[in-house]
C-alpha cells in the first residue's frame, strides 16, 4: 500500500515539475514586459485564451496543420501584444502607475466578453488525445512532456536574444535605466514594441501549448491569470531567473498539495504560501539584495 | 463637503414607493444601486488614499458566506452571524493588510497580494463544497413559509422593506465615507501616500493610519456582502468573491469617480443602468455584448478621463470642494 502511494505522489511531482515548465513560460513573457516597460498586464492571460481559440479553429474548423496553426496564432497574439501597447498602454504610460494596471483589466473584462459575444461559453478542445509516457506505474501524458520541453527550449531562446544581441542588450539596457538609454541613441517607444511583441508572442507559445492540454472557454484566463502574476511578482518582478524558479516552487504547491488534498487547496496553498513570502522578502523570493 | 446632496437624495429614494410607485422591476434596480453604491464607497474609502485593493471580494464573500452559512448550518440569525462575519472580515483584513503595511508594500504589490487573498477566499469556498454548495452556490434556508416577514431570519419578501433597508446602509455608507474626508485621518493617509518617510517624520503612524482604514473599508464591505445575501437569497463564489468582482468593484469606483463623496454611488448608478439598458436593448440575443462594452468604457475612463463621471463634471462645473489629491 505504502509503495503504490509513492508511486502516486512521485507522478504529483514530476507533473508539477512539467506543469511548472509551462506556467515559467507564462511567467517569463509577464516578466520580461514588467521589467523593461514597468506595467503588469493584467489581461495577460485573456491574451492566452485568443492564442488558444485561435489554435482551435485554425485546426478543427479550417483543417489546417498543427504547426501552421501554432506558427499563426504565436504571430496574432505577438501583434495583439504590440497593438495592446499601442493602443491602451501608451496613452497610460505617464499617469499613475496602477492606472497602468488598471487600465489592463479593463481590457481584461473587453476580451473575456469579447470571446463570449464571438464563440459563446461552450468548452471546446481539439479532440487529439496524444498517449502518455508509462515508466512503470507512472503515466505523464506526452502533451505536458512536450509543453515542458518546448517552454524550456523557449526560454533559452529569449535569454540568448537577451543576452546576445543587439536588440536584447537595448532591452535589458532601458530596463535599467530609462533615462539615460534614449541619450545613447536607443529609441525607448520601438524597444517597448518589441518587447511587448514578444511578450505577446510568448503568451501565444504559452496558448499552443496549453491548447494541447486544456478545454478553451472565454474564463479560462482567469485560471491561469492570477497565478502567473503571483509567480512574477514571488520571483521578483522583472527578475527573470526568479520567476523561473518560483514557476517550479508554485508548481508543486498546486500538484503536490492536488494530490494529497483536493486540487483548490493545493492552490490555496500556493496563495497563501505567495502572501507569506511577500511579507519576508517584499522584493520577491529571489530577488537581490538591496532595492 | 456637502451633506445635503445625499440627504436630498436619500429623501427622494425614500418616498419613491409612496410618491411614484416605480413596480417591482425598478424597485429591485434601485435596491442594487444601494447595495452597490455602498460597496463602492466603502472600498473608495480606502482606495483613494491610493490603498487600491483588488482583494475586496474577499470581504464581501466572507460576509455573505459567513452569515449564509452559520444560518444554514448552526441556525444562527443574521442579527448573531453579522457581528461574527464583521469579525472574521476584520481580522483577515489585519492579517493581509499589517504585514503589507509594516513592510511598505505598496502600488502593484499591493494590488496583487490583495488579488492572491480575494483568491485564497473564492478558493476555499469552492473547495469547502460540502458545506458551501461549491460553484454552484448555495441559498439561505427560507423563513418566508410563515408569512412575508421573517424579522430574525433577515428575510423580506416585500422590496420596499429592502429599498429602506439598503437606503440606512447607503446613506450610512457615504456618511463615514464624510466623516473620514473630515477626520485627521485622512490628512494623515494622504501625507503618507506622498511620502511615507516624511509622514512619518512628522508623528505620523503610518502603518497605524493605514490598518484602521483598510479594516473600516474591510468591514463596511462585508457589511455590504451581508446585505447582498440577504436581500438576493442567493450567494456563489463569482457573484460574491473573487477577481471578477474585486476588478468590478474598482472599476465602478473609477467610471463615478474615486476621490468626490458621491462618485461610487454615481459609479453604481452608471454600471446597472448600462448593463441593464443593454440587456432590455438587446435581450439574450447576443451575451456579454454588455461586458464588451463596459470594458471598453473602462479603458477610455481611464485614458481619457481619469477623474470619473461626478469628479469630472464637478471640475467642470468648478465647485470643486477641496483639492483632489492624486495617490502616489
Amino acid at each position: 500500500m505504502a509503495a503504490i502511494f509513492d508511486v502516486f505522489l512521485l507522478e504529483a511531482i514530476l507533473n508539477g515539475l512539467l506543469f511548472g515548465g509551462v506556467l515559467a513560460l507564462l511567467a517569463l513573457g509577464l516578466n520580461l514586459i514588467f521589467g523593461v516597460i514597468d506595467v503588469v498586464w493584467i489581461c495577460y492571460a485573456e491574451l492566452i485564451m485568443l492564442g488558444m481559440y485561435t489554435v482551435y479553429f485554425l485546426f478543427t474548423v479550417y483543417g489546417l496543420p498543427l504547426p501552421v496553426a501554432f506558427a499563426v496564432a504565436i504571430l496574432l497574439v505577438a501583434g495583439l501584444g504590440a497593438a495592446l501597447h499601442w493602443l491602451v498602454i501608451r496613452p497610460v504610460l505617464a499617469s499613475e502607475p496602477i492606472n497602468q494596471l488598471l487600465v489592463t483589466g479593463g481590457v481584461l473584462f473587453f476580451l473575456q466578453a469579447a470571446a463570449t459575444v464571438a464563440f459563446g461559453i461552450d468548452f471546446r478542445n481539439l479532440g487529439l488525445s496524444l498517449p502518455s509516457l508509462v515508466v512503470g506505474e507512472i503515466f505523464l501524458p506526452w502533451s505536458r512532456i512536450l509543453a515542458a520541453a518546448t517552454a524550456l527550449v523557449a526560454m533559452l531562446g529569449v535569454w540568448l536574444f537577451l543576452r546576445r544581441t543587439f536588440l536584447g542588450t537595448a532591452i535589458r539596457a532601458i530596463s535599467q535605466d530609462r533615462q539615460i538609454m534614449p541619450l545613447m541613441g536607443a529609441d525607448p517607444a520601438r524597444l517597448y514594441l518589441l518587447t511587448s511583441a514578444i511578450g505577446g508572442g510568448l503568451a501565444g507559445l504559452g496558448a499552443c501549448l496549453l491548447v494541447l492540454q486544456y478545454d478553451v472557454h472565454p474564463a479560462i484566463g482567469l485560471s491561469f491569470g492570477p497565478i502567473t502574476f503571483m509567480v512574477c511578482v514571488m520571483g521578483g518582478l522583472g527578475n527573470l531567473v526568479g520567476g523561473f524558479l518560483a514557476a517550479f516552487v508554485f508548481a508543486q504547491f498546486i500538484s503536490v498539495g492536488g494530490f494529497f488534498f483536493h486540487i483548490e487547496w493545493g492552490y490555496v496553498m500556493a496563495f497563501v504560501f505567495f502572501v507569506g513570502v511577500m511579507f519576508m522578502k517584499p522584493q520577491g523570493l529571489f530577488a537581490a539584495s538591496g532595492r | 463637503m456637502d451633506l445635503a446632496a445625499p440627504l436630498a437624495i436619500a429623501a427622494a429614494v425614500a418616498l419613491l414607493p409612496v410618491l411614484a410607485p416605480i413596480g417591482e422591476y425598478h424597485l429591485h434596480l434601485v435596491i442594487l444601486m444601494l447595495i452597490w453604491g455602498f460597496v463602492y464607497t466603502s472600498w473608495s474609502v480606502m482606495g483613494r488614499f491610493g490603498l487600491v485593493s483588488l482583494g475586496h471580494g474577499a470581504f464581501m464573500g466572507i460576509g455573505a458566506y459567513g452569515v449564509t452559512l452559520l444560518w444554514n448550518q448552526l441556525g444562527l440569525s443574521p442579527w448573531l452571524g453579522a457581528p461574527i462575519a464583521l469579525a472574521a472580515a476584520a481580522l483577515f483584513a489585519v492579517v493581509i493588510g499589517w504585514p503589507c503595511f509594516r513592510f511598505r508594500i505598496t502600488g502593484h504589490y499591493f494590488a496583487l497580494v490583495t488579488l492572491a487573498a480575494t483568491e485564497i477566499v473564492r478558493l476555499v469556498i469552492v473547495a469547502l463544497r460540502d458545506l458551501t454548495g461549491g460553484s454552484l452556490g448555495m441559498t439561505p434556508k427560507t423563513a418566508l413559509t410563515e408569512g412575508p416577514v421573517a424579522l430574525w431570519a433577515l428575510q423580506f419578501a416585500a422590496k420596499e422593506v429592502w429599498l429602506y433597508i439598503a437606503l440606512t446602509v447607503w446613506l450610512a455608507g457615504v456618511l463615514i465615507w464624510r466623516a473620514v474626508d473630515r477626520s485627521m485621518l485622512r490628512y494623515a493617509l494622504e501625507a503618507a501616500g506622498q511620502d511615507e518617510d516624511a509622514a512619518a517624520s512628522i508623528g505620523v503612524d503610518v502603518t497605524r493610519a493605514k490598518l484602521g482604514v483598510t479594516v473600516l473599508s474591510a468591514v463596511m464591505t462585508a457589511t455590504g456582502g451581508i446585505l447582498y445575501a440577504q436581500y438576493q437569497l442567493y450567494v456563489a463564489p463569482e457573484t460574491v468573491a473573487g477577481i471578477a468582482i474585486s476588478l468590478q468593484i474598482v472599476f465602478a469606483v473609477i467610471a463615478g469617480g474615486m476621490f468626490v463623496q458621491l462618485g461610487p454611488t454615481v459609479g453604481a448608478v452608471f454600471t446597472l443602468a448600462l448593463t441593464e439598458s443593454l440587456r432590455v436593448a438587446i435581450g439574450h440575443a447576443i451575451p456579454s455584448l454588455d461586458g464588451l462594452i463596459y470594458g471598453l468604457m473602462l479603458v477610455l475612463f481611464i485614458i481619457y478621463m481619469p477623474k470619473g463621471i461626478l469628479g469630472q463634471a464637478l471640475a467642470l462645473v468648478g465647485r470643486r470642494p477641496r483639492p483632489a489629491v492624486a495617490p502616489a
